[in-house]
């Protein structure tokens, strides 16, 4: 076993070294700007980009020409949101979301409050589900965007995106769908699924960082956007700067190779997560389970161990790559939104940590986890004034704390 | 974050860790902070004649607050309540190291301290039996 083991695969994975070698060419040989129509450089990094982009639309069931190439989802969620909202202004200024949405697709929802749209942020259960009927009676005549995520970065959750599909396409709104976790992972569809658009990005699914991709509907209906660069008009004027041509092979290969190992990966890697996950709560009491049981990432789980903190429990499994919280948040104090939003209290929110397994991942390294986590987490109960109350039988809710 | 060694020290081999019970009257019992918070401290000391004799703690929170809970029972063994009284949070954040990120975990074991002496004053003036000394 090699240390430190990378169980966050949530974050970011690593390049496979297949798509590494693919890019290769691309850097030091047929190194064109694939926007130079004048000569042979130009047109075959044109020609590498358009194959790449080709495999992109049609592994999610939609069309090369729907892809609108970009520097990552963060980027791709921004030009969904704030693309549509200005383009569609005319026809409404309300869009609908969920409040565990990732900070790309919450921040530009925000950013649109202050400018004078309207957001409505639905309800989520104990799981992190949206109600579907919540979700059809928020529509209004002037709603124009339903942005809901295919699956959740730290808890899992899988949105039902068909049925989602189905409502927002009886009442003529468009649906974007971050699908930053669930591509390469899970079977998507864009045409079964309904959906208008759709944010996906390399570095999760085993490319390089930097690149990623909007899907744009082109027909039935036709999408339109206003862009949010400007400069020399490139895809088709959505998004303009020089492509990252490397990245787009990269990118390609990568999402080929996912597809191609979807099923049995999906199945080995679930396998992975319920062998950790069984192994924690045989072994430990008070282990709750963040997220939905079965309609989750294959990759994800995520755990709250009662009555210990997690930063503390990172510390004491140092060898081992989790997150507590969301990695995007981890940098403050403050408790993961997400969990906050699914009713999770906040000492539980507090002991909280996510692990994601991937492509690399061996059976021997989620049960030296386990073997760790299980240590670490009795080490650290048997220094918790908490765990001490709740085993002489004290409610902690009637204490009173002196919060600071 | 890097912890510094003294944190991990602190961390890896907790000093006094433990309980006393909690309704002797040698006993003084501090338990600050909020599990909403991220950090709980139970500090207790052992006193005979103004003198701490002893001293254990449990904590819940970050590895930054165990460390300064942990420095904080070995600082005030064999110091009276008076001296122990004085010892201030920055003393906690020089010795560790802690980053000012972590400042509040050492003003949380300068409270767990006072705590603790304040709760062994008011269970003397309750209690109309002398210190016991065992």
């Amino acid at each position: 076993m090699k240390f430190p083991i990378y169980l966050d695969y949530n974050a970011t994975a690593p390049t496979d070294p297949r798509v590494v070698e693919a890019m290769m060419p691309y850097f030091t040989q047929t190194y064109g700007n694939a926007a130079s129509r004048n000569h042979q450089f130009g047109w075959e990094a044109e020609q590498a980009v358009e194959k790449a982009r080709d495999l992109l639309g049609e592994t999610i069931g939609g069309g090369g020409r729907e892809i609108v190439l970009t520097s990552g989802a963060t980027e791709s969620n921004n030009l969904a949101i704030l693309g549509v909202a200005d383009f569609y202004k005319e026809k409404g200024r309300h869009i609908i979301t969920s409040p565990i949405e990732h900070k790309a697709v919450i921040d530009p929802c925000q950013a649109l409050e202050q400018r004078g749209y309207d957001v409505t942020f639905l309800d989520v259960d104990d799981d992190g589900c949206i109600s579907l009927e919540q979700l059809e009676k928020s529509i209004r005549p002037d709603t124009i965007l339903v942005s809901l995520m295919a699956g959740n970065n730290e808890i899992g959750t899988l949105n039902p995106l068909e049925e989602i599909g189905k409502i927002t396409r009886k009442h003529g709104v468009l649906f974007h769908t971050d699908a930053t976790q669930a591509v390469g992972k899970i079977p998507l569809d864009v045409e079964q699924m309904n959906i208008d658009l759709l944010s996906f990005t390399a570095h999760k699914m085993y490319g390089p960082k930097g690149v990623g991709a909007l899907y744009v509907r082109r027909k039935r209906p036709r999408v339109r956007l206003s862009p949010i660069m400007f400069g020399g008009g490139h895809e088709r004027g959505m998004r303009s700067g020089t492509l990252n041509v490397p990245g787009i092979v990269g990118f390609a290969k990568a999402l080929e190779l996912c597809r191609d190992e979807m099923e049995s990966e999906a199945e080995r890697q679930t396998a992975l997560r319920e062998r950790l996950h069984q192994r924690l709560q045989a072994e430990l009491d008070h282990i709750k389970l963040n997220g939905h049981p079965t309609q989750r990432l294959p990759n994800n789980l995520n755990v709250s161990f009662g009555y210990v903190e997690g930063e503390s429990l990172i510390m004491g499994i140092s060898d081992i790559a989790v997150s507590s919280g969301s990695a995007c948040t981890s940098a403050s104090l403050e408790p993961s939104y997400v969990l906050r939003a699914l009713g999770v209290g906040d000492d539980l929110a507090h002991s909280s940590i996510r692990f994601g397994v991937g492509r690399f991942t061996t059976e021997e390294e989620i049960d030296y986890t386990a073997d760790k986590m299980i240590f670490a987490v009795k080490r650290l109960r048997d220094m918790s004034p908490l765990y001490e109350m709740v085993q002489e039988g004290i409610d902690l809710s009637t204490v009173n704390w002196t919060p600071h | 974050m890097a912890y510094s060694e003294k944190v991990i020290d602190h961390y890896n081999e907790p000093r006094n860790v433990g309980s006393f019970e909690k309704s002797d009257d040698q006993v003084g019992t501090g338990l600050v902070g909020a599990p909403e918070c991220g950090d709980v401290m139970k500090l207790q000391i052992k006193v005979e004649n103004e003198k701490i004799v002893d001293a254990k703690f449990k904590t819940f929170g970050c590895g930054s607050a165990i460390a300064s809970s942990s420095l904080a029972t070995e600082w005030v063994k064999g110091k009276t309540l008076d001296e122990a009284l004085a010892i201030q949070n920055t003393e906690i954040v020089e010795e560790l190291s802690l980053p000012p990120v972590k400042i509040h975990c050492s003003v949380l074991a300068e409270d767990a301290i006072k705590a603790a002496i304040q709760d062994y004053r008011k269970r003397q003036e309750t209690s109309s039996e002398p210190t016991a000394s065992a």
